[in-house]
């Protein structure tokens, strides 16, 4: 960015602004002459008092006519201005043809490319945040987001070292391991010398474990998901909590404004609480408070000077300890609030019931009263493609039944969203009378009856019971390894492989002893915090001696996914 | 070996040597006499074009290009106009400039690569006198026209011309200029005779230069330094002065007592030259005028041409060719006459050592008592790479090599490194290669250069044995020799394709970093289609294939290559290609056999061309997507009728794809919309676009029970959910009769829990207590809860024994209810 110089007003692809506020924050780009910022919309520019318009865009059509429509209008007012365009992540051939098509290609003094696939989300998480990879790759046969993916993984083994081991399951995983390989060919001899970082990629389809984000998640940084959502690191919460209490006055106006907080582990507590289960949480709250409050007692003990200059200059991180506390102790409350309503309890316990196997071949009565209620719509099919999941497919009459009660009180424009959820086999007819679902339950352990909330010890806890299918693979992998589970693994759909990089003489590892092995898990279509929290846990069993970093291309739950699979017709829209 | 100072001559403080080179192997039968030399630095080659004695249309001129040992490279008669001057462009390009100010550019083998022009003025005006030059920027070529303008180029592979300003008072050409590279700024300093300017892009400036006696007389040669940094400026009074070049200072003036010009002017230095000199040559005259006022004197029996380099003169006569230099400080350390200088010890020590003598011992002592071996070993090793003969550079080496084994933490790096590098040296520097280049030079050039020259030459196998012998990369060094010789491979006109795929998968193999497509492209220049796909086969990077199969037109390939490389964008290039190509019925076909391309193409016109999404749904017979088509098209549409056509079309194509369900459901629709249009014309409802429960909802609201009566029954709609609504909608009109007649006109679905709960939802206690009686006993504690009614809890929970109920109705007792709690603790206590 620093090589345009002088003034420039940025124009923003407005999916773009959030990612990108992981990597540079607005002061940080004023510093280096940004003037101003828009979001990009059609019709005219609004006026600043610059020399350069840099578009930042992601590669789309409709993209590129609006920013054709910018251009036009622009044109005969100032005529001396420069545009730019840089794309996110990839140039694309296509639109420069669009805006070659529209006329305006030689408008631009530069076009170029700003190569974003990973962005790193946190000391262990990487995402792509490629919103509609699962929709474009199970629905649209649309391959893009793997090919963004390969390459990603490309520049991390440019900067990491080539990953000598590589596990898959799972359709997408093979294509995106061939094309890896086919990448590599094409550079060899160019090989970095880097000592490799990972030891093993493991790649899996979301397609393998469909069941996983349907769930309520039950950690504390997954509710806060569900309830509020978590959109590049922050999350928007009702404001009424938050409300500074002024000692001695009752605060009488309530902020209007939802409080936005930024939510990763540089906050101490934050990451001491985010994966636990959220009945644990109130407890390490409250142990928390103690040893805040122990601390600020410490100032008694203070006699000397020294002991008092001591005491101050730990002020400033035990008041930031001290507001992250009460920040925590009020998202907890809020949370708390819905958990302990009826019809949370309700719909974690049919989720419950459908994840044991219980009655998952018959009409559900909640799910019926919910569709009587005129609950939320994703609610509705989040339940029923989970009951479908876990009958492998539903029986015609029960399929039509639900399909008939969604139509009839939703909409029948609907059809369509049933139609792509049956596509990517989320809600299914069952065609063989056997259900796979329980062996492949029994065989590896997804249901744990006495999951241990508070001290867990197995990934379980993440889901008050059931342990996140992908993470299962995941853990198995590791010990004893995929031949223990060669059964199982072809119940799920996709081929599982394994594949090894040849690495440069001279760069193999040598492992200390009690050192750990670390893996990539590179889940692709989407992963739910709660499975994250899960390999969180691996990483941190003391016998694991594996240490997981995740990576994916969207960070998603339940909802978000169904909403990106729901297709609406364009008069709904607006 | 003795007498290694046999040529050397004192100049001031220093030496110069000139040493033979080569014997050159061409025969000249009129010397250079006669005819436009250009011989490039750095060893590069020598190009002649010699005028014909009689010029006429039938006798043509020759031109010829010699390697720098004199072997024949290539030789034509020149067809084009009248040649002024020629240079060698830093990539061993001949640079032909013409009077009419065009320039052809041959390559070494004197093939024709292209042309350019120095502006349509020169044309008229014609070019009087030519430079070629060398800067950072690459190789310029500056003129100066029949008008007196100089016109310049500062880097011919990015052609921009710069039409210098007119200097005052010029008439034809200047009596001599130079092209100097100041400030990194391409500048020409020109002398009219008696004035001295300077022309740069914008203004021409006179200069003086400082110090110049005032009888000096006019300027009539000039010679800047290799690097730009030094001129050297000769009056007719036979005066040569030198100084710095951005004329600031002076360095000395000497009176070479010479009135005549001389035919060629040039500076000779080396990096820290101790007494830099300017060599002049006359007809049979070569003379070294040194800084510090010394000359040197050489009879010369031949014309000659003197070539500058960085750190000497080369001599090119018509049968030999020498290098004349400043003999380095090292080398006189060692070499010079009772030199006592360590590395001077050491080679005697050595000697001394191989004729078994105890005088070894002696001089060894003798370096060591002053600790200067590491010195001496490394003075052996400098001196080593300056010398041209092996036998000195063996006798060297071996002396620092018989050094460095007494002493015990020398490290061998540089010794290592010399032998290499001389090697090489030696290989290049052999006649049939033709590149005296000196070590300097080399180090200058770098290696990754000297490896182009080569292979510019064609000398592939010398490359590669240089790329393995000195370890490089194969991806900058034998892949890049391999490359440059695929690409010339398929300009063999002799060879069959065949032949060629053959012998280039042979040699090339999976050579890293050799790109198949660019050899490709290079056969496809040359007119072979057929060899240019055959190597694109090789290809491993399918993204590279599709730009030039495209070009050749074999769409079809490029398609599947483009599938393969994953490059979703690459695909969408080539379809939005092959759709402009194409007829549409072929471009259907196309696709039919790419899926991947196919849905690609359909996400495509989802977003741009949904016209053509149904053309290829119909094609494929896919009748479920086609509806779905129609489904999304029909909520596009604002006319009702238009909505039910396309929606009627949906159904067929659902039934089509026998989806029965599918097909029902919007049949459904479409008598949910007729139903709608009719209310809202009759009652003004404002029912369309709402879903069926919502219309029934909304019927109910406006009271229209038997309208919503009829909904219910013809769709089917499940007694449960509505009853649900029913119950709902009653409430909220409160229409609390109405309510109660409905909840008895048949056993409730939803039980009466609901009832009650609807009802207190209206806070109305009173209509919730009526439905208490009728909840199930499963559910009564939660219905007497629900109206708050303690008692009447505690008592069915008591009723049924049941443990958590009794807890629930506990948890819901305050402190008041004393006797409650006792009576349940009670309870519950008996119960176990």
């Amino acid at each position: 960015m620093g090589d345009t110089t002088f003034m420039q007003a940025i124009v923003w692809d407005e999916y773009l602004t959030g990612p990108f506020g992981l990597i540079a924050q607005y002061s940080l780009l004023k510093e280096h002459e940004v003037e101003k910022m828009f979001t990009l919309k059609s019709g005219k520019l609004p006026s600043a008092d610059v020399k350069n318009i840099i578009f930042f865009v992601r590669p789309r059509l409709e993209l590129m006519d609006i920013i054709a429509e910018n251009v036009f209008s622009e044109d005969k007012m100032h005529s001396s201005r420069d545009f730019h365009i840089l794309f996110v992540p990839r140039r694309s051939m296509l639109c420069e043809q669009r805006l070659k098509e529209q006329g305006v290609l030689a408008s631009f003094v530069n076009i170029d490319e700003y190569i974003l696939d990973l962005i790193p989300y946190d000391g262990d998480l990487l995402s792509m945040e490629y919103e509609s990879a699962f929709r474009e790759c199970y629905l649209e046969n649309d391959q893009t987001s793997l090919y963004h993916t390969a390459k990603g993984l490309m520049t991390l083994q440019a900067l990491y070292g080539t990953i000598p081991q590589i596990y898959g399951k799972g359709d997408c995983a093979r294509h995106v391991a061939n094309m890896m390989l086919r990448m590599k060919r094409e550079f060899a001899g160019s090989q970095n010398q880097i000592l490799p970082v990972f030891d093993t990629l493991l790649l899996l389809d979301r397609n393998i474990d469909l069941l996983t984000p349907l769930a309520t998640q039950l950690t504390y940084e997954g509710l806060i998901d569900e309830i509020y959502g978590i959109t590049n690191g922050y999350v928007k919460l009702p404001p009424e909590k938050f409300a500074q209490k002024k000692q001695g006055e009752a605060s009488k106006d309530l902020p209007t404004e939802s409080k936005k907080l930024q939510l990763n582990s540089a906050e101490e507590l934050y990451a001491e609480i985010r994966d636990k289960n959220f009945n644990a949480v109130g407890a390490a709250l409250s142990k928390k408070a103690k040893i805040i409050s122990a601390a600020f007692e410490e100032r008694h003990n203070a006699k000397t000077v020294g002991e008092i200059k001591q005491f101050v200059s730990q002020l400033p991180h035990m008041q930031a300890a001290r507001s992250s506390l009460a920040n925590h102790t009020s998202i907890a409350e809020l949370i708390k609030d819905i958990t302990t309503s009826e019809a949370f309890f309700e719909n974690l316990t049919v989720e419950q019931e459908f994840m044991t196997g219980v009655d998952t071949d018959k009409v559900n009565t909640y799910i019926e009263d919910c569709i009587a209620q005129k609950d939320p719509l994703i609610k509705i099919l989040r339940l029923m493609c989970m009951q479908s999941v876990c009958n492998n497919g539903l029986k015609q009459k029960v399929f039509e039944y639900y399909k008939r009660e969604i139509l009839q009180t939703y909409g029948y424009e609907h059809i369509l969203t049933l139609n792509n959820l049956e596509k990517a086999s989320l809600l299914k007819l069952q065609t063989s009378s056997r259900n796979n679902y329980p062996t492949i339950r029994k065989t590896l352990k997804l249901w744990m009856e006495d999951a241990n909330e508070q001290n867990p010890n197995d990934i379980s806890y993440v889901y008050s019971g059931y342990a996140p299918l992908s993470v299962r693979l995941t853990q198995v992998l590791a010990r004893p390894g995929w031949r223990s589970i060669e059964e199982v693994l072809k119940l799920l759909p996709g081929p599982h492989f394994e594949e090894r990089q040849q690495l440069p003489a001279g760069l193999h590892k040598k492992r200390q002893q009690g050192e750990n092995r670390t893996t990539l898990v590179f889940f692709l279509g989407g992963v739910s915090y709660a499975e994250i929290a899960a390999l969180r846990f691996l990483s941190q069993m003391e016998d694991s001696g594996m240490e997981y970093i995740i990576a994916t291309t969207k960070l998603l739950n339940g909802t978000t996914w169904i909403k990106s699979l729901m297709d609406r017709p364009e008069s709904q829209i607006s | 070996m003795t007498f290694i100072t046999a040529n050397w001559n004192p100049l001031g403080e220093a030496f110069y040597r000139k040493s033979e080179l080569y014997e050159m192997c061409w025969n000249l039968r009129d010397g250079l006499r006669d005819c436009l030399v250009a011989a490039a630095p750095y060893g590069g080659p020598i190009a002649l074009l010699r005028e014909p004695v009689r010029r006429s249309p039938s006798s043509r001129p020759q031109l010829e290009i010699y390697s720098a040992s004199g072997v024949s490279i290539a030789s034509f008669p020149w067809k084009s106009g009248p040649v002024v001057h020629l240079g060698w462009t830093v990539s061993d390009e001949l640079l032909c400039i013409q009077e009419d100010g065009s320039v052809l550019i041959y390559d070494l083998f004197g093939s024709f690569k292209r042309h350019f022009s120095m502006g349509q003025e020169v044309v008229q005006s014609q070019v009087l006198e030519a430079k070629v030059f060398h800067s950072p920027y690459g190789t310029g070529v500056a003129i100066v026209t029949g008008s007196s303008r100089f016109i310049m180029a500062t880097n011919i592979d990015d052609l921009k011309l710069r039409r210098l300003p007119e200097v005052p008072g010029l008439q034809g050409k200047p009596s001599c200029w130079v092209v100097l590279n100041q400030d990194r700024q391409t500048k020409v300093l020109l002398s009219t005779g008696s004035e001295l300017y300077i022309l740069d892009n914008t203004s021409c400036t006179a200069v003086s230069l400082p110090g110049l006696a005032p009888q000096g007389g006019s300027i009539v040669h000039m010679s800047v330094s290799f690097s730009y940094k030094y001129l050297a400026v000769l009056t007719d009074s036979g005066h040569l002065w030198t100084g710095p070049s951005h004329l600031q200072d002076k360095m000395s003036e000497v009176d070479t007592k010479k009135l005549t010009p001389p035919k060629q002017m040039v500076w000779c230095r080396r990096p820290k030259s101790q007494q830099p000199s300017v060599v002049l040559m006359w007809d049979r005259l070569l003379m070294v005028v040194g800084v510090c006022q010394d000359t040197i004197q050489f009879p010369t029996e031949d014309q000659c041409v003197l070539v500058g380099e960085m750190d000497g003169v080369r001599i090119i006569s018509s049968t030999n060719q020498e290098l004349l230099q400043e003999v380095p400080l090292v080398c006189q350390e060692i070499f010079k006459i009772a030199s006592m200088a360590p590395g001077a010890l050491l080679l005697e020590a050595h000697r001394e050592y191989e004729k078994s003598s105890q005088k070894a011992d002696e001089y060894l002592r003798e370096i060591k008592e002053q600790s200067m071996l590491g010195e001496a070993v490394s003075q052996c090793i400098e001196a080593a790479g300056h010398e041209y003969d092996p036998n000195t550079q063996k006798s060297l080496m071996r002396a620092a090599s018989f050094g460095k084994c007494f002493l015990t933490d020398f490290s061998p790096g540089q010794f290592v490194t010399t032998c290499r590098e001389l090697r090489v040296l030696n290989s290049v520097r052999e006649s049939s290669v033709g590149l005296p280049l000196t070590h300097t030079q080399f180090k200058q050039m770098t290696l990754q250069v000297l490896i182009d020259r080569l292979v510019y030459r064609q000398f592939y196998p010398l490359a590669i044995e240089m790329c393995r012998y000195l370890k490089i990369p194969d991806y900058q060094g034998v892949s890049r020799v391999l490359k440059h010789w695929a690409s010339c491979k398929v300009q063999q006109k002799d060879l069959s394709d065949e032949a060629i795929a053959r012998a280039m998968c042979a040699k090339v193999g999976d050579s890293p970093g050799v790109s198949y497509s660019d050899i490709a492209a290079k056969a496809y220049e040359c007119g072979r289609t057929e060899l240019a796909i055959k190597l694109l086969d090789f290809e491993a990077r399918s993204g590279e294939q599709v730009p030039l199969l495209l070009k050749m037109k074999r769409s079809q390939l490029a398609l599947s290559k483009a599938v393969e490389s994953g490059d979703t964008d690459l695909v969408y290039t080539v379809v939005t290609y092959l759709k402009n190509e194409m007829n549409r019925g072929d471009f259907f076909m196309t696709l039919r056999n790419q899926p991947v391309a196919l849905s690609l193409y359909r996400q495509f016109c989802k977003l741009q061309e949904q016209e053509t999404l149904k053309d290829l749904y119909n094609q494929d017979d896919d009748h479920k997507e086609l509806a779905n088509y129609y489904v999304t098209a029909s909520y596009r549409e604002k006319r009702l009728e238009s909505r039910l056509s396309l929606l009627q079309s949906a159904v067929d194509e659902y039934n089509k794809a026998k989806n029965e369900f599918s097909a029902k459901a919007t049949e459904e629709e479409m008598r949910l919309l007729r139903f709608q249009r009719k209310l809202d014309d009759e009652k003004g409802a404002g029912l369309l676009e709402l879903s069926l429960q919502a219309t029934m909802e909304a019927l109910l609201a406006l009271g229209l029970y038997k309208q919503a009566e009829q909904l219910y029954r013809d769709f089917r709609v499940p007694d449960k959910r509505y009853w649900w609504l029913k119950l709902k909608s009653l409430a909220e009109k409160e229409e609390w009769d109405e309510l109660e007649k409905f909840s008895k006109s048949k056993k409730s679905p939803i039980g009466y829990l609901a009832f009650v709960e609807v009802c207190m939802k209206s806070n109305n206690k009173y209509e919730a207590k009526k439905y208490v009686s009728k909840v199930t006993p499963e559910q009564r504690v939660k219905a007497h809860l629900a109206i708050s009614d303690l008692d009447g809890a505690a008592d069915a929970a008591i009723e049924r024994k049941n443990d958590s109920e009794i807890a629930t109705v506990l948890s819901r007792c305050s402190a008041a209810d004393r006797l409650l709690i006792e009576r349940l603790n009670r309870a519950s206590t008996a119960k176990k």
